[in-house]
C-alpha cells in the first residue's frame, strides 16, 4: 500500500489480516487435534479389542482354539456405528474372520505389540490393529495374529463436527477482531481527527497556535503546524503592513493634490484653467478608486477562499450599508428608500457588505440628481433577494452578463469615474456564497435593477 | 465649527486646514497623538478628523483608548480602503470614515450627517438678517415659522451665508455644490437657485441675480 491511503483503513486491514491468519491457524490446529484424538481413541479401542480376542486363544490338542468374545466387538460398537472386520490367523492358516482382509505390512510382527495401519477394504477406508501372539500348539509355538479393523466414518464424523465447531468459533473470533481493530484504529486516530477539526473549524484569519493535549506521537506534528501558522501569520501581517504603508504613501500626497486643486478652483476665475483643475481632480479620483477596487478585489479573493459562515440578517445589513451611504446619496439629493423583510443567510458579513456597497455606490453614481434609489430585501422560495433599482440611464447596450468581467464597463459610462471592477467583486462574492447576480434589463433611460440573490440559511 | 485635525503629513494638513478655513471653520492641527491629547485637554471641538497612521501610534488604537471619555464625534481619515479596514474603524468607535483622497463635499456631507446624529450644536447657527439658519440641522427659522431645507438647498444657502453681500459666480457655486465627477451645466445652478428662492420666500432672505456676474444674498429685505 502506498503512503496516500487512509491510515485508519490500513490499520484496520492489518489488524484484520492478523486476525484472519490466527483464525485459520487455530481452526487448523483444533481440527488436527480433534482428528488425532479421535484416531487415538479408535486405535485404543481397536487395540483393546484385538487384545481381548487374543486373550481367548488357547491350545487344545496341538490345535490353536479361540472363542470370539462378544465384548471385543461391543466395545467397538460403543464409539460409532462403523462396520467391523476381523481376521485371526495361526501361522499360515486362517482361523476365523474375513480371509481377504488386508493386514498391516509393517515389517516383521513382534509378538505382544500392537501394530496399526490404514488401508482400503470393500470400498471404504479402514483402520487396522494387529496383535501377534505366540501360542504353544503342541510343542511348537505358533505365531497367531489377530487383526481387528473398523471403517473410519465415526472418526470422520467426530472430526468434521469438531472442525465445524472450530470454524464457527474462528469466524466469530475473526468478526470480533475486525470490529475491535476498526474501533482501535478509530480510537488511536481520534486525536488526529480532533486536530484536523480544530483547524478546519477556524475562521479564515484565525492563525493562533493550537493549544490542546495531543498524544506524544502527534506532538511534533502539532508543533510543526503551529510553527507553520505562526510563519503564515507573520507573512500575512507583513504583506498587510506593506500594503497599508504603500497605500498610505501613495494616497496621502494624492489627497494633498486633490485638496490643493479644490482650493485653487475656488480662487481661479479663468474657465480654461478651471477645466484643467477639474480634470486633475477627476484623474486623482480615478487612480484612487482603481487602487481601492484592486485592493478590494484581492481581499475578496482571499476571503472567499475560506469563507466564513456566520448567520446574517440581510435586512439589518441593508440598513447598515444604506446608512453608511446616506451622506453620499444626500450630496446629489438622492433619496435612499429601504423596504426590508427579515432574510437570514449564512456568510461573511464583510464581503456581503462590500458587495452591496458596490451596487449601491454604482446606483448613486449613475443616478441623476434628485431621484430615488430603492433597496429592497425580500425572500422568495428559499432565496433571499436584495434588489437595488435606480432611475439612472440603465445598463446600456450589450449583454448584461459581460458587465461582471474584470475591468469591463458599460457602454454608457463615459464621464463617470469607475474602475470596472465593481460588479466583478459583487459577482465573486455572490458565487462564493452560492448565490448569483441578476442584472435587470431595463430599457434605456428607465433605470437599472441589480439583484443580489443568496440562498436562505 | 471647530475642527481638530490629527494628521502627520504637514502638506496635507495645511491644505485641509486652508480648505476648511475657506468655509469659515476654525482648525487646530495636531501632528501626533500626543499633540492631539494636548489639544483635547485645552479646547472644545465640534469634530475630530483622525488619520490612522501616525508617528506615535495607530489612530484606531487611540480611538479605542479614548472613546469612553471623548464626547466629540470622530471621522477617521484612512489611506487604506481594504474591505475589512472599514469595519475596523467603525467597530472601534469612529462615527464615520473617509478614504484619502476625498471629496470635500463628501467630507462636508459626512460631517453634517454625523453632527445631525449627535444633535448638532448651537454655535453652528448663522444669523441671516431676521432669520436664523442652522446648516447642520438644515433649517431656516424666521419668527415662528421654520422651513426644512433639502441637502443641496442647505449647501447653496450655506455658501451664500458664509459670503454675505458677496457676488458668487455660477462657476463658484457649481464647485461647491457638485462633486467634480459629475458633468453639470450652469443651467443646473439656475434650477437650484430658483428652487431655493421659492423655499425661502418670505423669510427675510433673498437671492438676487447680478446680471452677467452671478448671484448675491440680500438679508435686508423686509
Amino acid at each position: 500500500m502506498t503512503g496516500t491511503g487512509s491510515i485508519g483503513r490500513r490499520l484496520t486491514f492489518l489488524l484484520a489480516g492478523v486476525a484472519a491468519l490466527l483464525s485459520v491457524l487455530s481452526w487448523g490446529m483444533v481440527t488436527g487435534l480433534a482428528l488425532e484424538a479421535a484416531e487415538r481413541t479408535q486405535d485404543n479401542v481397536l487395540a483393546a479389542s484385538a487384545t481381548t480376542i487374543a486373550e481367548t486363544l488357547r491350545s487344545e490338542q496341538g490345535q490353536v482354539q479361540l472363542e470370539l468374545p462378544y465384548s471385543a466387538f461391543a466395545m467397538l460398537g460403543a464409539i460409532s456405528e462403523d462396520r467391523v472386520f476381523y481376521l485371526v490367523t495361526a501361522g499360515e492358516e486362517m482361523l476365523t474372520g474375513y480371509p481377504d482382509l488386508p493386514v498391516p505390512q509393517l515389517g516383521p510382527p513382534s509378538p505382544g505389540r500392537v501394530v496399526f495401519d490404514t488401508g482400503n477394504y470393500r470400498g471404504a477406508e479402514i483402520r487396522m490393529a494387529m496383535l501377534t501372539r505366540l501360542v504353544l500348539a503342541g510343542a511348537q509355538p505358533v505365531p497367531v495374529t489377530v487383526t481387528v479393523a473398523q471403517t473410519r466414518n465415526g472418526v470422520d464424523a467426530i472430526t468434521g463436527e469438531l472442525s465445524q465447531l472450530a470454524a464457527t468459533l474462528a469466524v466469530a473470533f475473526f468478526l470480533v477482531a475486525v470490529a475491535l481493530s476498526f474501533f482501535a484504529a478509530r480510537t488511536s486516530l481520534r486525536p488526529l481527527n480532533e486536530i484536523a477539526r480544530a483547524v478546519s473549524r477556524r475562521g479564515p484569519s484565525d492563525l493562533r497556535p493550537l493549544r490542546r493535549d495531543a498524544p506524544a506521537e502527534l506532538a511534533p506534528l502539532l508543533a510543526a503546524l503551529n510553527r507553520l501558522m505562526a510563519r503564515l501569520g507573520q507573512s500575512i501581517q507583513r504583506s498587510e503592513d506593506f500594503i497599508a504603508e504603500a497605500a498610505h504613501r501613495v494616497r496621502t500626497p494624492l489627497a494633498t493634490v486633490r485638496v490643493q486643486a479644490e482650493i485653487a478652483l475656488r480662487s481661479i476665475e479663468d474657465e480654461a484653467q478651471r477645466r484643467r483643475l477639474r480634470q486633475m481632480i477627476r484623474a486623482v479620483d480615478e487612480s484612487s478608486r482603481s487602487a481601492e477596487q484592486i485592493l478590494d478585489h484581492a481581499t475578496v479573493a482571499y476571503r472567499t477562499d475560506d469563507l466564513a459562515r456566520d448567520r446574517i440578517d440581510l435586512a439589518e445589513l441593508a440598513r447598515q450599508t444604506a446608512k453608511a451611504l446616506e451622506p453620499t446619496a444626500a450630496m446629489k439629493d438622492i433619496e435612499l428608500r429601504l423596504e426590508t423583510e427579515p432574510a437570514e443567510v449564512a456568510g461573511d458579513a464583510v464581503l456581503l457588505d462590500s458587495a452591496l456597497r458596490n451596487v449601491l455606490d454604482n446606483a448613486i453614481k449613475y443616478s441623476p440628481e434628485d431621484t430615488t434609489v430603492r433597496l429592497t430585501v425580500s425572500t422568495d422560495g428559499g432565496e433571499a433577494r436584495m434588489a437595488v433599482s435606480d432611475q439612472g440611464p440603465g445598463l446600456g447596450e450589450g449583454p448584461a452578463e459581460a458587465l461582471t468581467e474584470r475591468f469591463r464597463r458599460g457602454s454608457n459610462t463615459e464621464g463617470i469615474v469607475g474602475s470596472g471592477l465593481g460588479l466583478t467583486i459583487v459577482d465573486d462574492v455572490l458565487r462564493a456564497h452560492g448565490g448569483r447576480l441578476e442584472l435587470g434589463r431595463v430599457k434605456k433611460g428607465e433605470g437599472a435593477c441589480v439583484t443580489l440573490v443568496l440562498p436562505l440559511a | 465649527m471647530r475642527y481638530l485635525l490629527v494628521e502627520d503629513n504637514l502638506e496635507l494638513a495645511e491644505a485641509i486646514a486652508s480648505r476648511l478655513a475657506m468655509d469659515g471653520h476654525a482648525v487646530d492641527h495636531a501632528a501626533s497623538l500626543a499633540e492631539a491629547e494636548d489639544c483635547l485637554a485645552t479646547a472644545d471641538y465640534d469634530l475630530i478628523l483622525l488619520d490612522v497612521m501616525l508617528p506615535d501610534g495607530d489612530g484606531r488604537a487611540f480611538l479605542k483608548r479614548s472613546r469612553d471619555r471623548l464626547e466629540v464625534p470622530v471621522i477617521v481619515l484612512t489611506a487604506r480602503s481594504r474591505v475589512s479596514d472599514r469595519v475596523d474603524a467603525l467597530d472601534e468607535g469612529a462615527d464615520d470614515y473617509l478614504t484619502k483622497p476625498f471629496d470635500f463635499s463628501e467630507l462636508e456631507a459626512r460631517c453634517r450627517a454625523v453632527l445631525r446624529r449627535r444633535g448638532g450644536s448651537a454655535r453652528n447657527e448663522i444669523a441671516l438678517g431676521a432669520a436664523v439658519f442652522d446648516p447642520m440641522a438644515g433649517t431656516l427659522c424666521c419668527g415662528s415659522s421654520t422651513v426644512e431645507l433639502r441637502n443641496r438647498e442647505i449647501r447653496l444657502l450655506e455658501v451664500f451665508a458664509r459670503h454675505p453681500g458677496q457676488i458668487l459666480s455660477k462657476g463658484q457655486l457649481m464647485d461647491r455644490l457638485f462633486s467634480h465627477d459629475a458633468e453639470v451645466t450652469e443651467n443646473a445652478i439656475e434650477v437650484y437657485v430658483g428652487r431655493l428662492r421659492r423655499r425661502i420666500e418670505g423669510k427675510g432672505v433673498r437671492i438676487e441675480t447680478v446680471r452677467g456676474l452671478g448671484y448675491r444674498m440680500d438679508t435686508t429685505a423686509p
